[in-house]
């Protein structure tokens, strides 16, 4: 005992250590945790300064240049006319049809989750979705291109893209919409069935309308995880020269312009603009979601 | 009130003007001034959010892990003033148990006793650390049921057992004090009473100080007792003299049950 | 009434028959898909390094595109691991609860939201120029660059799940390591890691099968070329890059070697994503 008395008293003097070694530790964690948050910042910084002089108002009303107009622009240190209105108008194509194809399915099976918890099927189902929402989206891009392009488009189209896109958003939708409806207090479900409501009611009328901010933020969250998607279209929608509407045809897509414009020397600035746009999208739905569920917590 | 710290002479524990505040002006203890006897059992009691919690944990000074807290007033620990020394050497001589025994489930049993060692980064010899383990153990009668496995993790111990062993944890740095919030609280009346026996004959060695809500505990096994009411302390005196001739009438009030 | 509720019920079990039909569905695509290339070359396909498309001789060979997948999404991990476990310290434990922390987990939020194509763009006209500066490579392509975006892009995950199972670990336990004299850092070493273990293994496992399946940003910064890497700033492929890249026109025993590769990857990542999510929720 008195020689572990002596050795403590030798260890006091290590204490300053100890407490430098936590403070260190302790400046390690901060300076790497700015390192992880600087990226953003960056990045974002990078699409503003360079993405900025290119955007007006014909931006977003013309559809994209052709190499030609841009080589012409550059040479005579113009800025390179045209815009993106064939990628956006490509986008918000197939993202409606990829939502319509996701969200009621995705809405009935997060309800069939919820309804028939613990039991086996219903967790193989959940497993099933989950192995989905981790297959690559080159791999949807595949599928996509085997089951819609080949089969039924039979060549590139806005429906084979939507399809790939769908698949992508209705592992999202299915888990969002069950976490919602979990939420939702016992009470509210046994009230109406107390009140003889049909079960198919209770859900339209009483558990969708209560947990609607909740199913409407899953929606915005998979929509702005599918938006700036590329390798699925790159085998599915292609892209095309002009505005397209018809679903059976390639169609454009912001993403894939992008990566026109990467690939094409002569429209490289292009680039910058277009990501820009892009991250606002992705941006405006975030905010969105994350107004929606603030203001549901008052 | 005050009369009664002339009469503790050389108090291990000095206590003056201590008050505690958890926003701007409310007070969960105020103005605490209060001396303990070294080798003897003291009970702080009181009626739930008297303040009796944030009294103890202010001494070993939990209190600054959590920054809103504010903690004014003077603790003098055998003379000298705890605010001159580093948390890690004031939580060395002033060892604290816990209300919910919470044994460190990822180690073994013992790996839990000589735990402050460990997470002190300070090594020492096995014999050494042999030595510690069984002596710790043996002070709170655990040895016996335990020795065989020392090397198993300690999730099977029942709920006394377990308290016992946290108590071993605190003991292993023979601290000076031994701070126990509540301890039995959570355990059934059989553990109770072993641990209540075990807190009598540690007494010898260590200073105690322990809150309770549980009145006749306090009445059973403590010296001394103070009884707070609102962050205040009411009463303070020898433990007999307390139950049987309440100087405070708020005092006599708590002890007759009027109000717990 | 009876009526209606049963065929609610009919309803709900068909719709989740449909997501059933899918997988199965794609699993059999793939395997029909990969048939004609395992059919020509065997179980060798995984392991072979050819990659000649010239008709007459044409032969296929994954092994290249598999080192460049895992090896990439390694170095990924290896970088990502010290970041996204301080961001889970100072979110969940250092700053816990307060504004600072709700900020930075925000930010690290919005790192989930940049597109891959975005994260490519960066990569390539940012931190490439910065290797070629530091004089690593020549170019500035490779597996270490390619890396590091990957890193990037999968912190969020790492963090976030990090972040909940730390804060798990009960507060009792961490005051009892105070009380015994630890510091901060003794607390977060030999109580909440060790508490929380298993949490913070599975969450990198499912950030690393992430990392695997991840297309665009690694095709625009690793060099596509269908070579094993042998060092770090050796430039590679890996199996999404190979089948964005080489899809265009392939057909044939080409198509179907990039079906295959598909297939493999499937596997791959169900396998790692499967460990990761069993071992959370064997936590729960």
């Amino acid at each position: 005992m008195i020689s572990l008395i002596i050795k403590t008293k030798k260890y006091l003097k290590g204490i300053n250590t100890r407490i430098l070694k936590n403070q260190i530790f302790a400046g390690v964690v901060f300076v790497f945790s700015f390192i992880t948050i600087s990226p953003i910042v960056l990045i974002i910084y990078k699409l503003i300064s360079k993405g900025y002089k290119q955007i007006n108002l014909a931006f977003f009303t013309e559809i994209a240049p052709d190499t030609y107009e841009a080589m012409i622009a550059l040479g005579n240190n113009k800025i390179i006319p045209g815009g993106i209105l064939n990628g956006i108008t490509g986008t918000l194509l197939m993202v409606a049809l990829a939502s319509i194809i996701a969200i009621p399915i995705g809405l009935l099976i997060g309800i069939f989750l919820y309804e028939n918890n613990k039991k086996k099927y219903a967790n193989i189902v959940r497993d099933i979705t989950d192995i989905i929402q981790g297959v690559p989206s080159i791999v949807l891009g595949l599928i996509a291109y085997f089951w819609v392009v080949k089969g039924i488009t039979h060549g590139f189209s806005a429906l084979a893209g939507s399809f790939a896109l769908g698949v992508m958003m209705l592992p999202l939708i299915i888990r969002s919409t069950e976490e919602t409806l979990k939420m939702i207090p016992e009470t509210i479900k046994e009230a109406g069935l107390a009140l003889g409501v049909p079960y198919h009611k209770i859900i339209l009328r009483v558990l969708i309308p209560t947990g609607f901010s909740g199913l409407l933020t899953g929606i915005l969250l998979a929509i702005s995880r599918i938006i700036g998607e590329t390798a699925p279209l790159m085998l599915t929608a292609l892209g095309s020269m002009g505005v397209n509407y018809n679903i059976e045809k390639p169609t454009s897509a912001v993403p894939l312009l992008i990566w026109e414009f990467y690939n094409d020397p002569n429209m490289v600035d292009l680039i910058w603009s277009s990501s820009l746009i892009l991250m606002i999208f992705v941006l405006i739905l975030n905010l969105i979601s994350k107004h929606i569920i603030a203001k549901k917590n008052n | 009130m005050s009369e009664l710290i002339k009469y503790i002479e050389d108090p291990i524990l000095d206590i003056k003007n201590l008050s505690v505040s958890y926003n701007r002006d409310k007070y969960a203890v105020e103005n605490v001034n209060v001396g303990i006897k070294k080798n003897r059992i003291t009970a702080i009691m009181g009626p739930s959010g008297c303040g009796k919690s944030t009294l103890l944990r202010a001494i070993n000074r939990m209190h600054a892990l959590y920054p809103t807290i504010e903690t004014k007033g003077q603790i003098s620990l055998n003379g000298q003033d705890t605010s001159t020394m580093s948390d890690i050497i004031l939580r060395r001589k002033i060892g604290m148990v816990f209300q919910r025994p919470n044994p460190f489930p990822t180690m073994s049993i013992y790996d839990n006793v000589i735990a402050g060692y460990k997470l002190n980064g300070i090594r020492i010899k096995k014999s050494e650390r042999d030595e510690i383990v069984e002596k710790s153990l043996q002070d709170v009668t655990l040895w016996d049921e335990v020795k065989d496995s020392l090397t198993k993790k300690g999730s099977f111990l029942s709920g006394g057992q377990q308290q016992r062993l946290c108590i071993a944890r605190a003991l292993a740095f023979r601290p000076d004090i031994v701070l126990l919030d509540e301890p039995t609280s959570a355990l059934d009346p059989i553990a109770t009473k072993k641990i209540e026996e075990l807190l009598i004959e540690l007494k010898e060695k260590y200073t105690i100080i322990m809150v309770t809500h549980n009145m006749a505990q306090a009445s059973r096994i403590s010296d001394y007792s103070m009884f707070m009411y609102i962050g205040k302390l009411i009463e303070y005196g020898k433990t007999k003299n307390l139950f049987i001739n309440p100087v405070n009438k708020k005092t006599e009030e708590y002890l007759t049950g009027k109000f717990s | 009434m009876l009526n209606s509720e049963k065929n609610t019920k009919i309803l709900l079990f068909l719709a989740s028959l449909t997501i059933v039909l899918m997988a199965s569905g794609m699993v059999l695509t793939l395997i029909n898909g990969s048939i004609p290339i395992f059919k020509e070359f065997g179980i060798n396909f995984i392991f072979s390094t050819k990659w000649n498309p010239t008709e007459g001789k044409e032969a296929y060979g994954a092994l290249p595109f598999i080192a460049g997948t895992i090896i990439t999404s390694i170095i990924a991990i290896l970088i990502c691991f010290p970041l996204a476990f301080s961001t889970s310290l100072f979110i969940g434990e250092y700053y816990r609860g307060k504004k600072l922390a709700k900020i930075v987990g925000t930010m690290v939020d919005m790192l989930a939201g940049i597109p891959s194509i975005v994260y490519g763009l960066w990569g390539f006209y940012v931190l490439r120029p910065l290797i070629v500066d530091l004089g690593f490579n020549s170019q500035g392509y490779g597996i270490f660059t390619a890396g590091i975006i990957l890193a990037i892009m999968i912190i969020p995950y790492a963090t976030s799940i990090t972040t909940e199972i730390i804060m798990m670990v009960s507060n009792d336990l961490k005051e009892a390591g105070y009380s015994l004299g630890a510091t901060r850092k003794d607390v977060i070493l030999q109580i909440i890691i060790p508490n929380a273990r298993s949490g913070i293994f599975s969450s990198y496992i499912l950030a690393f099968g992430r990392a695997l399946g991840e297309t665009m940003a690694v095709t625009m910064l690793i060099g596509n070329t269908n070579i094993i890497p042998k060092s770090i700033f050796d430039t590679g492929n890996t199996m999404a890059s190979v089948i964005a890249n080489q899809f265009g026109e392939a057909d044939g025993l080409k198509l179907s070697a990039l079906i295959a590769i598909g297939l493999l990857l499937f596997v791959i990542t169900g396998l790692i994503n499967g460990t990761g999510k069993l071992l959370i929720r064997k936590l729960s």
